[in-house]
């Protein structure tokens, strides 16, 4: 496969962790934060870690959609499912994302509410011209990367004057949740491996001044694993020479300003939330998108008149201090005894890039497994 | 009394009733192209003489959707699936049963276009449907149609296979190329449909398996990797057996389109389900020659040793990536599902 | 997070903005609205049923160089 095989090259990888073994400084600790779920699934499905100096320590970031929604949204989601007549459409993702008493997507629908698995936002519009005499909501996640693909269906939605077609929007941003994680200084970090995917869409500048201003080096990094252990290096470099940039690596999907056409047209369908909550993060300013007015017509929030839903998380869970950088999974006592992939209590457990159900998955045995 | 109408009918409740509708569609439809001798007897029951050896039997209820695929349908599905089950004993597989559960409205021409394709496929093996039964439900309680098989099959003399007989240092071989039935199924499928010329690997493998076993009396276990795929039968094989394994990402067949539509949908190959292949674990001083065999049947040309079963208290199964690291392959969580991150 | 993988682009209807795109086999119609210019025999990120963006060769070519540089640096070791 052009453009994967390349960078899952094992001999390219053990010549970059060779490079990095040379260049670390023996008597210090390099803590990186890989910000992507994504990052965190290649490190653990390449065995990256075993490729790493003992001082090099990957801290798991927020980056994973899923993980830092809050149990209180998908509560409201399941409410509204439960409540009316309507087709809930969403990513499969979150169908067993925990909400609150030991609820999910996936246990409301074996009661009884119509919630459709979809591959693309398009099959939620679809499925609303399918069924012209029923509401369709669009259960709407994701970062900046998923967020241009709402934008383009609402617009279409609109373009059509469908009237039965609504998205319950809940898009964050990278750069505030960055920003927080950095001015808390609680996860102690020398470098970011910054998101993939998301810079696509918003440019390597976006994270310039949240790099100026905590003095934090952050390399852009590509998800396949040469990638990953090449953008590790350079942050090592960087972190040597005592200098803190926004680098890239990722050039060939990555440019400066990201992609103008989909930020445009993120532009033209939402704005600012003045405050949104995050799982773990707690509520963050300007850090989430709502729809604007002008098409409030496709807001679920305003067509249900959603009203918030609060839940108070599982006890014992660490899965906040997890997302913040600040803790491992394997130091929650729930971990791989309660909390299981097969009954996750907390959110990490559930997503394959969050950071529980990755050292669940491959890391858990990983230390017995090379011994 | 009319036959039903094959063309534009429909499943009606009645169809299910035991009345003369029953009888008819019984005549027409599933005596009439399961055509043989113990069936045509018309008895609720199929009575044949019992040979000597040790007897399997098994069951597998098929749910499939879309009902028709690349590369089969539930009807051949329903055969080949229970013929399996039985062969992956060692045994002969003799005769099969089928239980058809039917929704009220289901079309007529669709389920005749099943039965047919049981029916070849009951041809094809040479294993005969010799008795069955059918259920109507009322509309909105069924998925279109249920087919429930069973097999009976006898073990030769001297065979003695069993997922808890693998023992550390026996060779893994797989027989073929993983995932084909599960991408054949997800292309299909509505709201994910892909263009791609995979098709089911939908197979009956008793004739491989006589093969295997005339070469290789020692085989310990074989086990079909249907739902769940290779890794959850790694994984059952290595409880069962209280033992680990030991496999090499790079060994393991895999089409180019398998691995292009997993890595589309975020999904994870040995996790992906088939319907042609079998695992066989078997000592190794047999390995070499047992491979040997399988590649000249058409349905294991591409089998391969894919690893080896270790000694684990913990009943790991471990993989060499083709990246050089290791992983756990652990038991799927849940169900597969397409994922966006 | 976000799964996008590259593709070929095979055929394209800038009417739609649709277009075919093919991995190793697989072809899926994916939109392309999100592109400001895209042509067959690109590559591209797809997400969600979504191209993303074009793919760099150039800048692909110079990070696949590097690493050949670095092996060719070892062979020679």
């Amino acid at each position: 496969m052009k453009y994967i095989d390349e960078f899952r090259d094992g001999d390219t990888a053990r010549l970059l962790a060779g490079l990095i073994h040379k260049e670390v400084s023996p008597d210090r600790n390099y803590r990186l934060m890989e910000f992507c779920g994504g990052h965190t699934h290649a490190i653990f499905r390449f065995g990256i870690v075993d490729l790493m100096p003992e001082n090099v320590r990957f801290v798991h970031g927020p980056g994973c959609p899923v993980c830092v929604l809050p149990a209180g949204r998908i509560e409201a989601a399941i409410r509204l499912a439960e409540s009316s007549d309507i087709i809930l459409c969403t990513y499969a993702d979150l169908m067993r994302v925990p909400a609150g008493k030991k609820d999910s997507l996936h246990k409301a629908r074996a009661r009884g509410a119509d919630i459709r698995m979809i591959y693309s936002a398009t099959d939620a519009l679809a499925i609303a011209q399918a069924n012209p005499e029923r509401q369709v909501v669009f259960f709407a996640i994701g970062f900046e990367t998923t967020t241009p693909p709402t934008a383009a269906v609402i617009r279409i939605a609109a373009a059509m004057a469908l009237t039965n077609f609504t998205v319950f929007c809940n898009h964050v941003l990278t750069p505030p949740a960055m920003a927080h994680i950095l001015a808390s200084g609680e996860a102690s970090i020398d470098g970011i491996l910054g998101p993939s995917h998301v810079s696509t869409i918003i440019g390597s500048q976006a994270y310039a001044d949240c790099c100026a201003q905590y003095r934090m080096p952050l390399v852009i990094a590509g998800f396949e694993p040469v990638d990953v252990i090449q953008s590790t290096l350079l942050l090592i470099r960087q972190i040597n020479e005592g200098i803190h940039r926004v680098e890239n690596q990722y050039t060939r999907a990555v440019s400066a300003s990201g992609n103008r056409k989909a930020k445009a047209l993120m532009d033209e369908i939402f704005e600012l939330r003045p405050r949104f909550e995050w799982r773990g993060l707690g509520e963050l300013p300007d850090s989430a998108l709502a729809i604007r007015h002008t098409y409030a017509a496709f807001d679920a929030e305003k067509r249900f008149h959603m009203a918030p839903v609060t839940t108070t998380d599982i006890k014992g869970c660490i899965c906040p201090a997890v997302l913040r950088g600040v803790s491992n999974p394997d130091e929650c006592k729930l971990f791989g005894t309660v909390c299981t992939p097969e009954e996750p209590k907390g959110a990490c457990m559930v997503s394959s890039e969050g950071a529980c159900a990755a050292y669940y998955s491959y890391g858990r045995f990983r230390a017995e497994v090379t011994s | 009394m009319n036959n039903p109408d094959f063309k534009h009918g429909v499943i009606e409740m009645a169809h299910g009733s035991g009345g003369r509708t029953s009888a008819t569609l019984i005549e027409s439809l599933f005596v009439r192209h399961f055509d043989n001798p113990l069936l045509q007897q018309g008895n609720d029951q199929a009575a044949f003489a019992v040979t000597s050896g040790r007897m399997v039997i098994t069951t597998d209820a098929h749910v499939v959707s879309p009902l028709f695929f690349p590369g089969g349908d539930i009807g051949s599905l329903s055969v080949h699936g229970t013929i399996n089950d039985v062969a992956m004993a060692g045994a002969q597989p003799l005769y099969l049963s089928a239980a058809f559960i039917l929704e009220e409205g289901f079309p007529l021409a669709e389920l005749e276009r099943i039965v047919i394709s049981m029916a070849r496929a009951s041809r094809e093996t040479g294993i005969p449907v010799v008795t069955g039964d059918t259920k109507v439900v009322e509309r909105g309680k069924g998925d279109g149609v249920f087919i429930t098989t069973t097999g009976i099959g006898v073990i030769p003399d001297g065979i003695h296979i069993s997922g808890h007989l693998a023992r550390p240092g026996d060779a893994i071989i797989l027989s073929g190329y993983i995932g084909d039935h599960g991408t054949a199924i997800l292309s299909s499928r509505e709201g994910l449909e892909f263009g791609t010329t995979i098709t089911s690997d939908s197979a009956a493998l008793h004739t491989l398996v006589a093969a295997m076993i005339e070469v290789a009396p020692d085989i310990r276990c074989l086990r079909d990797p249907t739902r769940g795929g290779l890794a959850t039968t790694l994984n059952e094989l290595a409880r069962q057996s209280g033992v680990g394994m030991h496999i090499e990402e790079a060994a393991i067949p895999l089409r180019a389109e398998v691995r292009g539509a997993c890595e589309l949908l975020g999904l994870d190959p040995l996790y992906m389900a088939n319907e042609g292949k079998l695992v066989c674990i078997v000592p190794q001083q047999s390995a070499g020659r047992l491979l040997a065999r399988m590649h000249h049947h058409p349905l294991a040309r591409q089998a391969a040793i894919i690893g080896h079963v270790t000694s684990d208290e913990r009943n790991l199964v471990v993989m060499q990536t083709g990246f050089g690291g290791m992983r756990v392959v652990d038991w799927l969580a849940g169900e597969q599902l397409p994922r966006i991150c | 997070m976000c799964l996008a993988v590259p593709a070929r682009v095979e055929a394209l209807d800038e009417a739609t903005a649709m277009a075919v795109v093919s991995l190793d086999g697989i072809r899926k119609e994916v939109s392309t609205q999100l592109l400001e210019q895209v042509a067959i025999g690109d590559y591209v990120l797809i997400h969600v049923g979504f191209a993303l963006e074009r793919i760099d060769p150039v800048e692909a070519a110079k990070t696949l160089a590097l690493f050949a540089e670095l092996r060719a640096m070892d062979g020679n070791a």
